[in-house]
């Protein structure tokens, strides 16, 4: 039943992937994901797996080469953070649009400036459109059993994925784990084995091709729809691994949202601390609970209306800004998730977070809570665009 | 769902189109005109052509067809963007870029 140990999230991505044993790695140091790379190829170096480890000069080149060993029929992998991801944006959009499941560990990191070492969402929201399935997780065990998901349904729907811990905080943090055992693992991801890859020397093909104003927009209405289809692919594969671990996953997390009046949506390991707020809001007698996105794309569109169709308030928590004057990204999406839906009911509320590390305790989480009170009271909420833990 | 080249045409839909646009042959460029890209044409003037074959190397296309005698053929005006290098690169003005008219 399991294997207990204590790892770090960055050691738990790399366990994950020395049992899953890809055919290539193309990897470029960073900050705070440098761990990743360092711990696999001390696998490579081993014995220990069968993977090329390519060590690159940039994390453009460090994708492109994950594209190129993808597209010859290899399982590729790669692990960044921060402005590492920004640089291989670029190799990111033709990675989706080439539909290659590449699978990426993503330590999020702040971006510059002013320059941060430290845990926000800014890496991964800037590159939120390029077309990967995104898996965001608050434990060091769900970063693990989320790389263990990823192949499967990258591979299912033909898409790239990223698999997104929180810098330092669980990345570097050291928390005791599960391991599955290796022979399982195998069996639960299984093999690669691609319809169509440049290596089968009886279908000569040609990938990344050049697509005029007649062929890009059927193509690309082609690539939404594989992101619609990940929805399921993503409960089918969390509930197959509920079967085997006993931990289920789906899109979201629901805690505490039965009879909630007030609820929290939040990614990441800071639903780990308000979990905590809630449970002493809760002993108090207030009814409070919190949304969780684990798969921030595709985004879980309806499973967040059904959640908070019947909420008085909420706050939804954005460890990032758009910059946009009025709102950070997951706003917009869950603003336009109930707009869509008709649910003009619950009042909702924008909080700009944990930026550049800045810490997150269980006060700030109880006093978002105290103001969605407030909200819920008298209907109105005014300033909706707001900064937690700022001093003003 | 077809995976060759010559079912994608402009009428194909996005169920029907191949994934990333991905194409499933070889030398799928030969069926490409891109002799409708040009504005001046190369003329070839026979009597002073020495079929010193220099024109053949340079041009980008493959717009100069050269026979199993090692004689080049007149240009293949299908491929032919009348970028004019051949005309720049014949030592004896046997090719002369003219305006190309349909």
């Amino acid at each position: 039943m399991g294997i207990r140990e204590r790892l770090s999230g960055n050691e738990a991505v790399a366990y994950a992937m020395k049992q899953i044993n890809p055919d290539v790695m193309g990897a470029y140091p960073i900050t705070p994901s440098t761990e990743i790379p360092q711990y696999f190829s001390t696998y490579v170096d081993n014995g220990e797996v069968d993977t090329e480890f390519i060590a690159v000069e940039s994390e453009h080149s460090a994708m492109s080469t994950c594209i190129g060993a993808q597209a010859a029929g290899c399982r590729a992998i790669s692990a960044t953070s921060s402005c590492g991801l920004c640089y291989m944006t670029e190799m990111l959009y033709v990675a989706a649009s080439d539909r290659l499941p590449i699978t990426l560990a993503v330590s999020c990191r702040a971006l510059s400036g002013p320059i941060n070492i430290n845990n926000d969402h800014s890496d991964a929201m800037g590159v939120r459109d390029a077309g990967w399935l995104m898996l965001f997780a608050e434990t060091n065990q769900e970063a693990y059993d989320n790389y263990l998901q990823a192949m499967r349904i990258a591979e299912a729907v033909s898409l790239p994925i990223m698999i997104c811990q929180d810098g330092f905080i669980t990345s570097h943090a050291i928390e005791n784990i599960e391991l599955v055992e290796d022979d399982k693992v195998k069996a639960f991801v299984g093999e690669y084995h691609p319809q169509h890859f440049l290596l089968n020397k009886d279908e000569p093909m040609a990938v990344g091709a050049y697509a005029t104003p007649v062929y890009y927009m059927e193509s690309k209405r082609l690539q939404a729809q594989a992101m619609m289809d990940a929805k399921d692919v993503i409960r089918k594969v969390g509930a197959e691994f509920g079967e085997m671990t006993g931990r289920t996953y789906g899109l979201i997390e629901q805690y505490q949202m039965d009879d909630a009046e007030e609820a929290i949506v939040i990614i990441g390991s800071s639903a780990g601390t308000a979990k905590e707020a809630i449970n002493e809001l809760r002993a108090q007698g207030k009814k409070v609970g919190l949304i969780k996105v684990r798969s921030f794309r595709p985004f879980p569109a309806e499973d967040i209306v059904e959640a908070l169709r019947h909420i008085k308030s909420f706050a939804v928590m954005d460890k990032d800004d758009s910059f946009n004057a009025h709102c950070g990204p997951m706003f917009a999406e869950v603003a336009a998730s109930l707009y869509a839906a008709g649910v003009s009911g619950p009042k909702g509320i924008n909080y700009i977070y944990g930026l550049g590390g800045r810490d997150v305790r269980v006060e700030s989480i109880q006093h978002v809570f105290a103001e969605l009170e407030k909200i819920s009271a008298t209907g109105e909420t005014g300033e909706t665009y707001r900064y937690l833990d700022v001093r003003e | 769902m077809s995976h060759l080249a010559k079912d994608m045409t402009p009428n194909v839909t996005w169920k029907e189109i191949t994934p990333g646009c991905n194409i499933f042959e070889g030398g799928t460029s030969a069926m490409v005109e891109t002799g409708d890209w040009r504005t001046l044409k190369p003329v070839l003037d026979w009597d002073k052509c020495r079929q010193c074959l220099l024109c053949v190397p340079v041009c980008p296309d493959m717009s100069i067809p050269v026979n199993q005698e090692g004689k080049r053929e007149d240009f293949n005006y299908f491929f032919c963007k009348g970028c004019g290098i051949c005309a720049n690169a014949c030592p004896f003005g046997a090719i002369t870029m003219v305006k190309d008219e349909k």
